[in-house]
């Protein structure tokens, strides 16, 4: 297990390497000028400036910087804001995006297992239709019509009672996340709900389901512990890719709700070309995934002996 | 082998209930969680916003929005309109700008400029948020800080008027060089290179903010990254700063005018460029004012919202190459351009925002002249809309050209969604008028800023922001020297003239020149113009003394108040 | 078995345990048989959802190839006159003369007694014009248009214009005039500029008006037709509405499905194939090679997807002219190959190992005829319904580029791109949002239903029970 354990980290550390070179060599072949402003500077000016990013150096040297300064956890300056760190920027917005990823995870699991039993339990029949129904507009419509659409009706539901009920925008208390949350995750809601609906059926029709309700076992204990703890098993393995999919894919929600996630902070650092925040925030997104796939490998491993022979 | 119904019936009743305890379940976890994170993340310092609604009378303050988070609030690098707007609030410096947007007494109560020397005499009481005195220190500091080569300030050239300033920007000489005096602790002297006119308003700009020398080198290299690594001076004090998220200004009470301040506390709660969520938190009443784009009007009439509108001072036009071999050096071409569009149209049809003007000129319509403004004294020359007048012209760079087809044409511009719509309008127009084939290419702002600089382009979107309120702030645009003359106009004449309206002190003299620039822009079709930018918004019927304008905070709540409902008419 | 152990004095040599020579008579079955794909046809055909979404994208697909044959309209084509025009909106438009700039003077048959706010000449699309008396007591004056006859709560609507003089005067309103009736409202200032309670209210109708060289221009009626001043022609047809610059959305929805389209579809496909051959090659060739190729792979996987899609439209950038499918096909390409060729692999090793390929080895086939007969019939099918859920994946990728402002360049339209600029006017005219969003849906759902449909009929230990 230790030696398995070592293995994936050391191929963990690999890959986080294999991303910060592929975004040190994106980076810099990105055609255009991090340092140009609204008001044209002097050569003196944009020597000084080139010098304070390290820009004058060799790409060799930048690169040998870049990447020791990488292995002291430490990103540089922003480029639009030149008196913060790129690590204070995502110490501060990532915790964001993270809350608002774990939220909309957990809407989407336990809601896709819910719906996903009920469709299974009533299936054909009227309440089946209604929800798949809605699967299927929680597939094929776009996240940030959702969003659109779910900020207006929030408006209406406002104005209608005359008070707030869940805030428009912004974030900083509970009742904020609510609703981003819940957007973000209704595409993984939707897809988890048909996982759960077919794998229901299939254990619905399995033999030892019979078997169970032949020998006269409780209703409960069948449902419970027969049919919904093995359809849960096949959502599970699909969490992970989820959660990594969620965690980058919360752009849109930070975009629309303004919510000073990181997602939205890396969006603006793009359209503004701030060179250390997008390599910073790449490298840092990419290494999180890689430690949390590692972590999720590892859980299995702990809990299927088979997966650490493979 | 048949299963009696009611036992199904009762074993599908039996998992609804189950279901049922489940989502009771799901939601108390759902909950806890979100509590959980919530207290998890206060624990990491992001105050909680408050919830409060756009005007709380009982707290005497109000919630407003901001299109982007402050990006650099360090008043020695600072170049953009937001942060601008926040420096605004809680930061002043010698002089200001007053209601009507005439030049008044700031920090210094007193002041005088003559010939190259200006002299500020600061006021007893003026004191930072601290309680500490301001002090001319302060400004000598700021203002060489400013001026260190190694500080790199995009706009140190603001201080270029100054007596050895550019020198010392360029490194050739020590910044102690500087013409800026400290006499005693309340006296400022500044020696000019040369007598200039516009002095005292260069003086409101907020590159010429004091910083206290003490609290900067306190900040490790952090001035302006936080609500508490910066000393205000103005009238209100940033008391917290969640980026991406909120600011909230209190009331400074150390300001010296601070009796003259109405509100106790301006509450930024939403920061977001979305502006569909602005207007959806408008109608929601979280915040005082909203900015409105053109297909908000009709449902801003029908909600009843009291509108007004301003212009935010910056033009914008189409700007050529004159770099040798390219196309748009040719004079009969840049006219063909100029005729066969209707600058209306774009303003009318296509934008179809109040407030936004055809830019006739590239001095915009609310710069001052010598009595009235500056466009009723001399007024633009009118260009007409025709084509078949831009059709001769046309064959005329053909001839002139030697070619028989033009190949595509170059327009630059960037991706904000007026520039889009005005790049697709004109594409299309020269096509329909003139038969030309206009390739557009879009970049971000940083890209298109590199482009043009680069000289990679025929036609550019371009547009220019004031910084003072005098007309040389648009003039020098175009002058051979001007490193913001990305397309490298050169004209002789045209250098002249700035030069005359950058050393004469007489009004009169300095408008004339001003005047001849004009008529050299538009016979020379240095650029076509678009338009000179306007905002419509609504603002909550409870708030008043808003101030809107072009030069220094955009948008100035600082002498806003409330007037409860009752009495609002 | 009780025969082999009765005759156990037979006697086996080497030879007798080596292969067989090759015969192709032995592979040959005698039996009438449905192939694979036979078989899987038919359990789609007997899938409704699964035939319908087929249909529908056969239907997209010639909405996208031969819809522009059929509506013949250019999508880049400005009808100024018609923005943002809802489906079904009035297009009738009378004729007058070419608009000339005013002086401020009463149009002849305008002269009238009245007093205070009045309008100076024919009021159309073109433009109002009004004229008002001194107004005594005033500081100045401002002129407010509204679309409701203003009242109680003194909302005048939009701010048009503000005269510092307070005399006689006189303005021209230009400012997307559209065929309604404005409420045109001229308040006086006080002296703090402040709005008082005193102003003078005009109601306007506008007619909507075309000149006859528009007329002409836009070949809105046949060029034989003689056409006076006053009479009425018809604007140009827009079934589905016009955008935010006039353009027909029907035109653009169609060029944009091309975009989309492409997008959606050769991506995936060009992806599965590069991941075809890099995972078939890694599985076939396996040991040292396999191991460096898919640690490669892995390391491509571990790259954040969207992240690194926008990173890359940044590093490809835009050229002029250019629409911007190009790197974003590249992009799509570079980042997703990988899961392909792992799935791929795994599917070839898992087949290598299998006992009826073993048998065929043993029988004499050769590898040619291995990966032709076995490996990659029994692969297709799960490379065909990994195709077919890249689909829409791909196209949320583009729709979602264009949202943040990343994805084609303008004037080139994709639904994304489409559905992106709607969102801005969404509260106004839903219908410049609703057609490309409903597009989107449509081919999402409908690739998606395929999958399911697919993945039913070619493999039936992946059949969902539905």
């Amino acid at each position: 297990m230790w030696q398995y354990t070592l293995k994936r980290l050391l191929q963990g550390v690999i890959t986080v390497w294999f991303i910060a070179t592929a975004t040190f060599l994106a980076m810099h072949s990105v055609p255009g000028d991090p340092i140009s402003g609204e008001r044209a500077a002097t050569e003196a000016i944009r020597a000084n400036l080139a010098a304070r990013y390290g820009l004058d150096k060799p790409l060799g040297e930048q690169y040998v910087i870049y990447i020791g300064n990488f292995l002291k956890g430490d990103f540089g300056i922003s480029f639009t804001q030149q008196n913060r760190q790129v690590n204070d920027i995502i110490r501060e917005h990532f915790p964001v995006s993270a809350t608002l990823g774990i939220l909309a995870v957990l809407f989407a699991a336990l809601g896709g297992v819910l719906w996903g039993a009920l469709t299974a339990i009533y299936r054909n029949r009227l309440p089946d239709t209604i929800i798949m129904f809605l699967v299927i507009l929680g597939i094929s419509v776009p996240s940030f019509v959702f969003a659109a659409l779910g900020q207006l009706a929030l408006v209406n539901i406002n104005n209608f009672f005359g008070v707030s009920i869940l805030p428009v925008a912004g974030w900083g208390t509970v009742s904020h996340m609510i609703v981003p949350a819940l957007v973000l995750g209704m595409g993984t809601m939707a897809y988890l709900t048909r996982l759960m609906r077919s794998s229901m059926l299939e254990i619905i029709h399995s033999d030892y389901v019979r078997t169970a309700k032949a020998k006269g076992l409780p209703a409960e204990r069948i449902f419970l512990k027969h049919q919904l703890r093995n359809a849960i098993l096949p959502v599970v393995t699909v969490l992970g890719p989820a959660i990594a999919a969620i965690t980058t894919g919360g752009f849109v929600v930070e975009l629309v709700f303004a919510i000073p996630g990181l997602g939205r902070y890396f969006v603006q650092a793009v359209q503004q070309l701030d060179y250390t925040v997008i390599m910073g925030t790449t490298v840092f997104y990419g290494s999180f995934l890689v430690f949390m796939v590692i972590l999720v490998d590892l859980l299995y491993g702990w809990i299927d002996p088979r997966v650490r022979v493979q | 082998m048949q299963e009696p119904i009611s036992t199904e019936e009762g074993f599908t009743r039996s998992a609804v209930k189950q279901l049922a305890v489940f989502s009771v379940l799901a939601v108390l976890v759902i909950v806890a969680v979100m509590y959980a994170l919530n207290f998890i993340a206060g624990l990491t310092g992001s105050d909680s916003q408050s919830a409060a609604g756009a005007v709380d009378i009982e707290n005497n303050e109000i919630s407003v929005f901001l299109r982007q988070d402050p990006p650099q609030l360090d008043s020695t690098r600072s170049t953009d309109v937001v942060s601008g707007t926040v420096l605004g609030h809680v930061m002043e410096g010698l002089l200001r700008y007053d209601e009507n947007f005439e030049i008044t007494a700031g920090l210094a109560e007193r002041w005088e400029i003559e010939g190259t020397k200006a002299t500020f005499w600061l006021r007893e009481d003026a004191r930072w948020s601290n309680g500490e005195a301001i002090t001319a220190h302060d400004f000598v500091f700021a203002w060489r800080t400013t001026l260190d080569p190694a500080v790199g300030s995009q706009y140190a050239f603001i201080f270029y008027p100054i007596k050895n300033a550019e020198a010392a920007n360029t490194g050739d000489m020590p910044l102690e060089s500087v013409g800026v005096r400290a006499l005693d602790d309340r006296t400022l002297e500044v020696e000019l290179e040369q007598p200039i006119a516009y002095f005292d308003k260069l003086v409101a700009f907020s590159t010429y903010f004091p910083i206290s020398e003490e609290f900067y080198e306190s900040t490790n290299g952090r001035y302006g990254a936080e609500a508490e690594s910066l000393l205000y001076s103005g009238p209100f004090r940033m008391t917290s700063w969640v980026h991406g998220a909120s600011i909230r200004f209190e009331k400074n009470p150390y300001y010296w005018d601070a009796d003259n301040i109405h509100l106790d506390a301006i509450n930024i709660a939403y920061i977001t460029e979305d502006t569909n969520t602005l207007l959806n938190l408008y109608k929601d009443s979280r915040i005082a004012l909203v900015d409105l784009t053109a297909e908000m009007l009709e449902g801003a009439m029908q909600q009843r919202w009291h509108l007004d509108r301003f212009m935010d001072g910056s033009v914008f036009y189409i700007e050529f190459n004159h770099r040798p071999g390219r196309l748009s050096t040719n004079l009969n071409l840049r006219k063909a351009l100029r005729y066969a569009q209707d600058d209306g149209e774009l303003v009318d049809r296509v934008i179809k925002l109040p407030g936004y003007l055809p830019a006739k000129s590239v001095f915009p319509v609310w710069l001052r002249g010598v009595e009235d403004t500056f466009r009723e004294e001399y007024p633009a020359p009118e260009s007409e809309y025709n084509v078949a007048l831009a059709r001769e012209y046309l064959e005329k760079a053909k001839q002139e050209l030697g070619i028989t087809e033009f190949p595509p044409i170059v327009l630059l511009a960037d991706t904000s969604p007026v520039a889009t719509i005005s790049s697709q309008y004109y594409q299309e127009v020269y096509k329909k008028n003139l038969g030309l084939d206009i390739v557009i290419d879009p970049q971000i702002f940083r890209q298109r800023l590199a482009k043009m600089s680069s000289g990679d382009f025929d036609l550019v979107l371009s547009g220019w922001g004031p910084d003072y309120n005098d007309p040389l702030t648009f003039a020098d645009l175009f002058a051979s020297w001007n490193l913001n003359n990305r397309g490298h106009f050169d004209n002789a004449e045209l250098d002249a003239q700035v030069r005359i309206a950058q050393n004469s002190m007489d009004q009169r003299v300095r408008m004339d020149a001003f005047g001849k620039i004009q008529d050299i822009l538009f016979d020379e079709v240095v650029f076509i113009g678009n338009y000179e930018r306007g905002r419509v918004y609504a603002t909550n019927p409870q708030v008043k003394g808003i101030l809107r304008r072009a030069i220094g905070a955009e948008t100035d709540f600082t002498r806003a108040y409330i007037v409860p409902e009752s009495t609002a008419p | 078995m009780s025969d082999l152990s009765s005759s156990s004095s037979v006697t086996l040599s080497a030879d007798d345990f080596a292969p067989l020579p090759h015969r192709d008579d032995i592979h040959g079955i005698n039996r009438p048989s449905r192939s694979y794909w036979q078989d899987a046809w038919r359990r789609l055909k007997s899938n409704r959802r699964a035939l319908f979404s087929l249909w529908l994208i056969i239907g997209l697909l010639a909405f996208a190839l031969i819809g522009p044959f059929l509506w013949q309209v250019d999508p880049s084509r400005q009808d100024i006159d018609q923005i943002s025009q809802a489906p079904g909106a009035d297009r009738s438009a009378e004729i007058v003369p070419e608009y000339t700039a005013w002086d401020g003077s009463v149009q002849p048959g305008f002269e009238s007694d009245a007093t205070g706010l009045r309008i100076g000449a024919d009021a159309n699309s073109q433009s109002v014009r009004l004229i008002w008396d001194a107004v005594p007591g005033a500081n100045a004056l401002r002129l407010y248009r509204n679309i409701f006859p203003i009242d109680g709560e003194l909302a005048f609507g939009l701010p048009i214009a503000e005269f510092t003089s307070v005399e006689a005067g006189f303005y021209e309103d230009r400012l997307d005039l559209r065929p309604d009736t404005y409420y045109y409202t001229l308040v006086s200032l006080d002296q703090d500029m402040n709005l008082s309670a005193q102003y003078q209210e005009l109601a306007v109708d506008v007619r909507r008006v075309i000149t006859l060289d528009e007329v002409r221009e836009r070949e809105l009626v046949a060029p034989d037709v003689e056409l006076a001043l006053g009479d009425e022609v018809k604007l140009s047809f827009h079934p589905f509405g016009t955008d935010y610059l006039g353009r027909d959305i029907l035109a653009r929805l169609m060029s944009g499905a091309r975009v989309s389209l492409f997008i959606g579809i050769v991506a995936p496909f060009l992806f599965v194939l590069l991941g075809v051959a890099y995972g078939s090659t890694a599985g076939f060739i396996g040991g040292k090679v396999d191991q460096v190729m898919m640690r490669i792979a892995d390391f491509v996987v571990a790259l954040p997807f969207l992240l690194f899609m926008i990173l890359f439209q940044v590093v490809f950038g835009i050229g002029p002219g250019e629409s911007g499918i190009l790197p974003m096909l590249v992009a799509l390409i570079l980042l997703s190959w990988p899961a392909t060729a792992r799935l791929v692999r795994g599917q070839i090793l898992q087949i290598r190992q299998e006992a009826y390929v073993s048998a065929s080895r043993l029988l004499g086939a050769k590898n040619y005829y291995l990966v032709l007969r076995h490996m990659i019939p029994n692969t297709l099918g799960v490379i065909l319904v990994t195709l077919t859920f890249a689909v829409p994946s791909a196209i949320f990728t583009e729709a979602f580029l264009s949202f943040i402002g990343m994805g084609v360049a303008p004037p080139t339209a994709s639904w994304g791109s489409m559905s992106n600029e709607g969102l801005a006017t969404m509260l106004t005219h839903p219908h410049e949002l609703i057609f490309p969003a409903i597009f989107i849906s449509l081919t999402v759902l409908a690739f998606n239903l395929l999958g399911d449909g697919l993945r039913d009929a070619l493999d039936s230990r992946m059949r969902s029970l539905e």
